[in-house]
């Protein structure tokens, strides 16, 4: 057993893990942060897709003890309590979810994708950037509506403070 | 806070959970004392099991105890059933063979358990299954559904001879073989509909909670219909009488049908949790869902089509053989029968339809309901045959589709169904609008200057939905009633709960079901909570699939607010001292028709309540159950147009459009009935273009990942074009036809037929990957 610390959604948090455990168990069984989901065994599939130090990562694809002292965020810390994300709020609002399973991820993966690519954004550039997570139940047509929609929004916000 | 009603884009109010990552699913309930399970499963197709021997794994670290089938028997836990009986041509019952939930002395596919390990952590438990000896007589095995009816194919059941499950039937085989014979022309063709893995992204998942003190069963699982499953676990595997076992089904990440079935895992680990005296918990990985979840379609049909001079259907003559896998699940026989052969008529006018269906035994995982669920099958194969057949004679594909067009209603079909309301040309017309039909051949020519193939395909399918009249599917085999239940409780404050037996793993209930009653209410959506999935709480239900939630599930609510309203009215009437006749409920309030008289909706519920002044002999409360039971099926119809552009070089389709153009009666929430459509259409492209189960001639499972199975991924499609043409489904008090399984049913064909009209052939089937389009374009490699 292993002690990781990690600042997850701005708080310092730790627990012991054995070597093999992955970063997404550590998360959602270790820290009952159960927002991150697990979908697939291969890394395939981006239900689990978090932040790390600024950076959208698969965590099913790193061991918790690789990720000790990094900070973290995950889909529960993205926006204020109560508050939405404008990425959450424009699938809300352009329904990109159904089930809500790989939603976190996606979610997670498109603030990733704004971002780095944030005003530039193409529905193929969209479709593109979701190469790495799966979603079974929207066709992916109003989550890249969505992404747009936020992209646009967030752009906006941009030009309005400078 | 506004009032939205039917027909209103409402946002969804079960998407902030979501997004916030406060959903809750089964995976993410933990309970004090809860430990893990990991399933040993067979790695072989076929074979005896000689022995176990749990002796290392039982003392490796954290392990809490190993069991096996024996002493699951012994504790006499029954065996899996198929709750639909089908009864062969020669009148003999189907022939079942045992499924053990743990395998006993025989594995039939690679995955089929047969132990269950117990221990502190996951890690823990997988590591001693991995130590758990099992010493197997490996035996032949056979996984084509053709293969296994051949004479010398390996014996799967004893109970079935020749694997051959049942040899059924429908419709009129003279009177079909006479028309073919004097027919003007007959298409012939042979129909694959490849094997699927309905792959839900939430993995399936359950947890055993054995209370010693009450001797209660608790059960989280991720299921789509939890009431059905307490009903099963109680009645046919003696896990313990219903009133001993609860099952809740929290939030559930999808099923789309792989969650309908009662699996071997969800009876385990109640019985494990009572052996072991702790919660136990048990979460798929992926692997294990392509492994153990049951798969979709899997069909080889033969087909004969025939037409007289006027390009007219004199007949259809359908065979077709479908695989069941190693066991029936809990519906699969009605896939390929009922759900299937009744409704090869499609949105034709056809005089005579026989099929013949044989379901065959195979050593691999069990076949039963994905998306569509046999209608996916039959329109795949008629929309096939139509657009060979409009090729052969020489016609347009909408003219063939035209000339044959049902357009009177009622209409009885030779193969059980009465379709009671459509516009088949209503939407044929607006698609090809849409799609700019007329436009296509100038497109062809700027693809062909570019070196391209452009090809362009209708499909017209129908479905048979809001499954189903009690009455009518108990003649005809199934083991259940397929009617709904609801409870209308309002509150003292007039705030108001809905508990209802439909599922929603996706489909919004928790904001369609609101609408209805904020509509008919005029309260505001935010005062009205629907509740599902607790067996606890919702006293009896028959869940989701079959695209019936909206058709037979919200039907329900409506007669149970009936009765609300109607007592509400009474009390509003007493306390305006007005007739009961002249009251109106609008906007929040109750009032006397034609003056200015009114009463708030909460003001009636605290009247209800405080009991205070009520019309003599009424009882206090305003709380209403009502079951549903509907009068026929419901038939959403449309057409859906691809339009592709192959590049001949590499084989890889580019989707350049895809239309969809569907009648689905009324709609609740155009937002939500579109979504339903995108993510069916997906699935439908999926299975056009990407996925295959495919498993190896020793039954291995070649397909077990997302590195393998190809799911459809956002840079796989393309945007979609929607529109609607509905005409009110008369069956039902909403005029609801349901949305669900549309998408799923009528993409596959229109991108096929798309697909081999850019090729300039038919030889081609499903999933059109590039190197097989590429070598249907080079027939010489």
């Amino acid at each position: 057993m292993t002690k990781v610390t990690l600042t997850v959604n701005g708080r310092a948090m730790s627990g012991e893990c054995e070597d093999r455990t992955l970063l997404v168990h550590f998360i959602r069984e270790k820290l009952g942060l159960t927002g991150t989901h697990v979908g697939c065994d291969t890394t395939q599939c981006g239900a689990c897709v978090v932040h790390m130090d600024g950076h959208s990562v698969k965590s099913c694809s790193i061991l918790a003890v690789q990720a000790s002292g990094s900070t973290i965020t995950t889909i529960e810390g993205l926006a204020g309590q109560g508050e939405l994300h404008p990425v959450q709020a424009a699938f809300k609002e352009h329904h990109g979810l159904q089930c809500g399973f790989c939603t976190p991820g996606m979610v997670m993966t498109a603030v990733d994708l704004i971002n780095r690519e944030g005003g530039t954004l193409t529905e193929e550039t969209v479709r593109a950037g979701l190469e790495g997570n799966i979603c079974r139940c929207t066709g992916y047509h109003n989550i890249v509506k969505a992404i747009l929609a936020a992209d646009a929004e967030m752009a906006g916000s941009r030009q309005a403070a400078e | 806070m506004g009032v939205e009603g039917i027909g209103a884009r409402v946002t969804r109010k079960e998407d902030k959970r979501f997004l916030t990552g406060k959903g809750r699913y089964t995976d993410d309930m933990t309970v004090p004392g809860m430990k893990y399970a990991y399933f040993v499963r067979s790695p072989y197709a076929h074979a005896k099991i000689r022995n176990i021997d749990a002796t290392a794994a039982k003392a490796m670290p954290g392990v809490i105890d190993v069991l096996d089938g024996k002493q699951l028997q012994a504790d006499g836990i029954g065996n899996l059933i198929c709750g639909w009986m089908i009864h062969s041509k020669d009148g003999t019952p189907m022939k079942m063979g045992a499924w053990h939930p743990l395998a006993v002395d025989t594995v039939r596919y690679v995955g089929d358990a047969i132990a269950i390990v117990v221990a502190d952590s996951s890690g823990e438990a997988r590591d001693a299954a991995e130590a758990v000896v099992v010493d197997y007589e490996q035996l032949p095995a056979v996984v084509e559904a053709v293969a296994a009816l051949a004479s010398g194919a390996p014996q799967i059941h004893p109970e079935a001879p020749g694997n051959l499950i049942f040899d059924w039937q429908i419709g009129e085989p003279d009177a079909v073989d006479k028309a073919i014979a004097t027919a003007a022309h007959v298409t012939e063709i042979e129909i694959l509909n490849n094997r699927l893995s309905p792959n839900p992204m939430e993995p399936r998942a359950t947890l055993g909670i054995y209370d010693t003190a009450e001797d209660h069963y608790t059960c989280y699982t991720t299921s789509q219909n939890p009431h059905v499953a307490r009903l099963v676990m109680s009645a046919f595997y003696n896990v313990a009488p219903e009133n001993k076992l609860r099952v809740i089904a929290p939030d559930v990440g999808g099923g789309f049908g792989s969650k309908i079935y009662i699996y071997p895992e969800e009876i385990i680990c109640l019985w494990a949790s009572k052996k072991t005296g702790v919660p136990v918990k048990w979460t798929s990985d992926r692997t294990e869902a392509f492994l153990t979840d049951a798969h979709g379609r899997d069909h080889v049909s033969k087909v004969k089509m025939a037409f007289d001079a006027n390009n007219r259907i004199t007949a259809l003559k359908v065979d077709t053989i479908a695989n069941l896998g190693a066991y029936m699940s809990l519906f699969s026989s009605a896939v390929p029968t009922y759900l299937y052969a009744t409704l090869l008529s499609g949105q034709y006018d056809i005089p005579a339809i026989h099929a013949n269906v044989r379901t065959v035994y195979t050593n691999t995982v069990p076949v039963d309901a994905y998306r569509g669920a046999g209608r996916p099958e039959a329109t795949y194969l008629l929309e096939r045959t139509m657009e060979t057949a409009a090729r052969e004679l020489g016609v347009s594909p909408a003219e063939l589709r035209r000339a044959n067009f049902i357009r009177t209603f009622p209409h009885q079909t030779p193969v059980i169904m009465n379709y009671d309301a459509g516009d088949y040309e209503a939407s044929l017309n607006a698609a090809m609008q849409a799609a700019d039909w007329a436009g296509f051949a100038a497109r062809r020519s700027q693809s062909e200057a570019k070196g391209k193939k452009r090809g362009i395909g209708m499909s017209c399918y129908i479905e048979a939905c809001g499954i189903a009249p009690s009455a009518a599917v108990g003649s005809l085999g199934a083991g259940v009633g397929l009617w709904e239940s609801a409870e209308v409780r309002v509150n003292a404050v007039g705030t108001i709960e809905v508990l209802t037996g439909s599922h929603s793993h996706g489909q919004g209930h928790e904001t369609t079901f609101a609408q209805l009653v904020a509509g008919r209410l005029g309260v505001p959506i935010e005062s009205i909570n629907i509740v599902h999935g607790d067996t606890d709480k919702v006293q009896m239900g028959m869940g989701t699939y079959g695209s019936r939630s909206g058709a037979v599930g919200m039907s329900a609510v409506v007669k149970a607010l009936d009765k609300v309203e109607a007592k509400a009215k009474k009390i509003a009437a007493h306390l305006m001292e007005a007739s009961e006749e002249d009251i109106v409920i609008e906007n929040g309030e109750l009032k006397v028709a034609g003056t200015d008289k009114s009463v708030p909706w909460f003001q009636v519920a605290l009247a209800s309540y405080t009991a205070h002044n009520l019309p003599s002999g009424m009882e206090p409360g305003l709380k209403e159950t009502a079951f549903y039971d509907p009068s026929n099926f419901t038939f959403p119809a449309g057409c859906y147009i691809a339009e592709v552009e192959i590049d001949p070089d590499t084989g890889e389709t580019d989707i350049v459009q895809f239309v969809a153009a569907d009648d689905f009666g009324n709609i609740i929430n155009p937002m939500i009935v579109e979504g339903q459509v995108h993510g069916g259409i997906a699935q439908g492209i999926g299975q056009a273009l990407l996925e295959s189960v495919q498993y190896d001639e020793n039954g291995q499972l070649l397909t077990a990942s997302y590195m393998d199975y190809a799911m459809p991924r956002a840079d796989d499609l393309p945007s979609f074009k929607l529109s609607h043409q509905n005409t009110p489904c008369p069956g039902n008090p909403l005029g609801i036809k349901g949305c669900g399984e549309a998408g799923a049913i009528g993409s596959p064909p229109a991108l096929i037929n798309a697909i081999t009209d850019a090729i300039g052939h038919n030889k081609l089937t499903m999933p059109a990957t590039p190197m097989k389009v590429w070598q249907a374009l080079h027939p010489a490699h």
